[in-house]
């Protein structure tokens, strides 16, 4: 039985206050001092339909959501019946019993708390939930003082309605106390002291918050799952900055007033999911083609057209490289985590200033409406890049696009005087006329792929750019990019302990390739695996075709690792896939 | 921006030579809007122009302001972001009918929403000019093409009418055969405190020569029109003997959405502080 590391899944229909229930209880362990980790599946519909949200809560860093389910909970007969076969065997089952009837009662500890009933009781119906939440802190062994703060802190919106709240939340644990005097065997045993500094915070909010840090003052977008969290977050805090956030009319116009407004002077952003980025894209073509700094966040869904909007994926990968009229340079970033979401997204505006680029940040589905803990951000650390301004030199023409060593050409803002020019979207000489003539757009082509070398030999110095980890001299690699990192680190612990060995590398910054990092980390391996969410393998066909030669030369075989139902790779999945590779391995006719 | 003297046109004007056949009526349109920018001692440095594609959308390279030739139909959120970025620029947004009211016309209902702060100029030619000679909203009923060999099936677009249905606080038209007058009308546009859109009549001399036609239609507005009447505005617009030129309607009342959007910034800011929104999040 876990003990500081457990997973909870709460199910039911949405509706049913499924993501208030986990929402206020993996809170209530953060604030208790453990560390946090969710998963939640939303509803097809907006009224009704199944929904789960899943907590992994431990004592030491939570890297993914975890196998198996070791605690249920089921608000109704079908939340249980759905979710009931992954439960564990010895699992818990915490359940309203007036509407739940556990049919495979042996196999399972059974914990009924009679949640309506007793929020009748106190003539508050609709307390229900926090009946709940008051049962689950008591059996999972969490301090009911901090229940109660945060009860305080996330519902004391309502002030009204408090002390209704609180009643409940203590009705529920008092109820699963005097019920259930001994713990259940598996639960959770906060620290005695709260030691790091630590935020409680989503993917979504990291990013927005990165984005504040880095200076956007400036956002557009149209609503679209998963992306309009962010939207909505930044519509409460950007005006208090004194920004200003516009929900446009459709992703293409919302994309022409974030170049616009950047084109004046404001770092600015959009958001959607990959419906939006595909109008969006010739628009990034534009920023490119003008150089104007913008950063396009994508949270990415499921399947084409409107395919699965509530279901995450790693699809988008070869649009957010390639897709646009002929070629038009830009810059990939993915994060892998809540807190990396933050500094990737800094790292994302400074790219897009600097360089005067297209930025897209590849965050997911899963990744973006997760909460996870994380160290505190440090504010002053943080440093910012900015665009080069012009020196204006009077009676001097100024060259908007004068080519340079780095590809970089200073640029002025509206209102400055003498600094005219016109942003180009055609083809167009140093002071950014139109010209069609071979030699230039030669010349203009070269230059805009140039700042992407110069970034390319720039930003691998950041720190934060690469994450390598892993037994160095392994013959098998994992290569992998975006959310899927946290589920290949927990495989990887588990692959160690059972003796196997393993490198791994997530470059963050997928574009421009990190080529030296890369070419280092596949040297002397035999095997790599590229584990990704999409069914076509992008980011391994991408290595293939730009490694070739060293893969050929030291035959090193690239095995793709594809999953493509919506969901999030379960450590298991990737262990297993460490094990199979083990054995070809061992194989005598595997290349040497 | 103004500045204590006028900047005489022929230095509003750019090196690069108009690319527009001669003939053209952009010319006309392009000396109307500069004569504009100059009487009202505007300074070129705080102008941005943005445009869209088209012969019309290559209006910005032909001037000394800032300018950004964007793609096909967006002039108009371009202007958007550039206006809300930085309210004390000057912001005009140009197009031709293809751009503005075709590919582009899905943002005309929103800007006049936002009564954002932009002077659209649409010069309308009644056809594509750029990719020689196709039907554009605007064309008339049966116009034959190349595109339209037995002619068009679909008819013309009432931009004038559409604009005042829409709510848009300044609505007028001009024409580019008559310069003084259009220069009038855009001066009023860029002094107008929200959406000025102006349809200007610049016919294609290549593809499609309507002077003639235009010369015996278009009469100025009567001076008894009252241009805060929003009904009788659109009964101008719809009439069909004559083509009016001039502002059909101007709200008095008109409040731009800078100013709204700095007054929902200064009724919420106080101190902003990201440490402060950090500690939100802490456990
Ligand atoms: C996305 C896209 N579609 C099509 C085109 C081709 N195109 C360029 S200009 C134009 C129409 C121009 O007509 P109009 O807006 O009336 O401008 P005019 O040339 O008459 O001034 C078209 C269809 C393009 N540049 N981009
Ligand atoms: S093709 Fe027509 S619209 Fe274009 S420049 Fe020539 S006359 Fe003007
Ligand atoms: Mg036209």
């Amino acid at each position: 039985m876990p003990i500081n590391d457990i997973v909870i899944r709460v199910a039911g229909e949405s509706g049913e206050g499924i993501v208030t229930i986990g929402e206020v209880f993996v809170r209530i362990a953060a604030f208790s001092g453990l560390e946090v980790y969710t998963f939640r599946t939303f509803p097809a519909e907006i009224l009704g339909g199944h929904v789960i949200f899943q907590a992994r809560i431990a004592d030491r860093p939570v890297l993914s959501q975890g196998d198996d389910i070791n605690v249920l909970v089921s608000l109704n007969q079908e939340g249980y019946d759905t979710h009931v076969s992954e439960l564990e065997a010895g699992g818990i089952v915490i359940y309203d019993d007036a509407v739940v009837t556990p049919r495979d009662s042996d196999r399972h500890l059974l914990y009924p708390i009679p949640v309506s009933q007793i929020a009748n009781s106190l003539n508050f119906p609709r307390g229900s939930n926090l009946v709940m939440v008051g049962a689950m802190v008591q059996l999972m062994g969490l301090p009911f003082e901090r229940a109660e703060q945060v009860v305080r802190r996330r519902l004391g919106r309502y002030a009204e309605m408090l002390p209704k709240n609180l009643e409940a939340l203590a009705a529920g644990y008092r109820y699963a106390q005097e019920r259930f005097p001994s713990h259940p065997p598996a639960y959770l045993v906060p620290p005695e002291q709260i030691a790091e500094e630590k935020l409680v915070l989503t993917g979504y909010q990291a990013i927005a918050l990165g984005a504040l840090a880095a200076g956007c003052r400036f956002f557009a977008g149209y609503p679209i799952t998963p992306a309009t969290d962010l939207m909505e977050f930044m519509a409460s805090e950007l005006p208090k900055a004194g920004g200003t956030v516009v929900q446009a009319e459709d992703e293409i116009a919302a994309i022409n007033m974030v170049i616009g407004a950047s084109f004046a002077g404001l770092p600015s952003m959009t958001a959607t999911s990959g419906p939006g980025l595909s109008l969006m894209i010739e628009a990034i073509g534009l920023a490119s083609m003008a150089e104007i700094p913008i950063v396009v966040v994508d949270v990415q869904r499921a399947g084409p057209a409107t395919g699965m909007p509530t279901k995450t994926a790693q699809g988008d990968l070869y649009m957010a490289f390639y897709a646009g009229a002929d070629e038009a340079p830009r810059f990939v970033i993915a994060p892998s985590s809540v807190e990396d979401c933050f500094y990737q997204t800094i790292n994302a505006f400074n790219m897009a200033e600097l360089y005067q680029m297209p930025v897209i940040i590849l965050s997911d589905q899963a990744l973006a409406p997760r909460v996870e803990t994380c160290t505190f951000f440090n504010l002053e650390n943080i440093r910012l890049w900015k665009r080069q301004l012009a020196e204006l030199k009077p009676g001097q023409p100024f060259e908007r696009y004068k080519i340079t060593h780095s590809g970089v050409s200073p640029i002025t803002i509206p209102g400055t005087p003498g600094g005219q020019y016109v942003a180009e979207g055609l083809e167009h000489n140093e002071q950014g006329h139109p010209d069609y003539s071979p030699e230039m757009h030669r010349l203009m082509t070269k230059k805009r792929w140039n700042k992407v070398n110069a970034a390319r030999h720039h930003v691998f110095g950041l720190e934060n750019a690469v994450e390598e980890w892993g037994d160095q001299d392994a013959a098998i690699g994992i290569l992998g990019w975006g959310s899927s990192l946290g589920p290949v680190k927990e495989a990887m612990v588990r692959a160690q302990a059972a003796g196997y060995r393993v490198a791994a590398l997530f470059p963050k910054i997928l574009f421009p390739m990190p080529d030296v990092r890369i070419r280092r980390f596949i040297r002397g391996r035999r095997i790599l695996i590229i584990p990704e969410l999409n069914s076509l393998g992008q980011f391994a066909r991408v290595i293939e075709h730009r490694y070739t030669r060293q893969l050929v030369q030291d035959s090193i075989s690239v095995i793709s690792l594809n999953k493509y139902d919506g969901l999030p790779f379960r450590p298991v999945e990737i262990f297993e896939e460490i094990k199979r590779v083990s054995a070809l391995l061992t194989r005598r006719t595997w290349p040497r | 921006m103004t500045l204590d003297h006028p900047v005489p046109i022929k230095d509003l004007k750019s090196d690069v030579k108009p690319i527009w056949c001669p003939g053209c009526g952009d010319y006309g349109v392009m000396h109307a809007v500069l004569k504009a920018i100059s009487e009202l001692q505007l300074d070129p440095a705080h102008i941005v122009i943005a445009s869209g594609i088209g012969c019309s959308g290559r209006f910005p390279a032909f001037v000394k302001t800032y300018g950004f030739h964007g793609i096909h139909g967006r002039a108009l959120p371009l202007a958007t972001g550039v206006k809300i970025a930085n309210p004390n620029l000057t912001v005009l947004a140009v197009s031709g009918d293809g751009d503005g009211l075709s590919i582009g016309a899905g943002h005309l209902p929103h800007a006049a929403r936002r009564n954002v702060d932009i002077t659209y100029l649409v010069l309308d030619n009644a056809v594509y000019g750029l990719t020689k000679g196709q039907p554009s909203p605007t064309s008339a009923w049966g116009m034959k093409t190349k595109a339209s060999p037995y002619g068009t099936v679909e008819h013309p677009l009432n931009p004038v009418a559409m604009m005042l249905a829409c709510g848009t606080t300044f609505v007028a038209r001009g024409f580019s055969a008559r310069p003084q007058e259009l220069a009038e009308i855009v001066k009023q546009g860029i002094l107008h405190p929200g959406f000025a859109f102006i349809e200007i009549i610049s016919p294609c001399v290549t593809f499609l020569d309507t002077y003639a036609f235009y010369k015996q239609r278009v009469v100025s507005i009567p001076e008894n029109h009252d241009r805060t009447d929003r009904m009788a505005a659109l009964a101008l617009a719809f009439e069909t003997e004559k083509i009016h030129l001039g502002i059909f309607y101007q709200d008095p009342d008109s409040h731009p959405h800078h100013t709204t959007l700095s007054e929902m910034r200064q009724k919420i800011s106080g101190s902003y502080s990201l440490q402060a929104l950090l500690e939100r999040f802490r456990r």
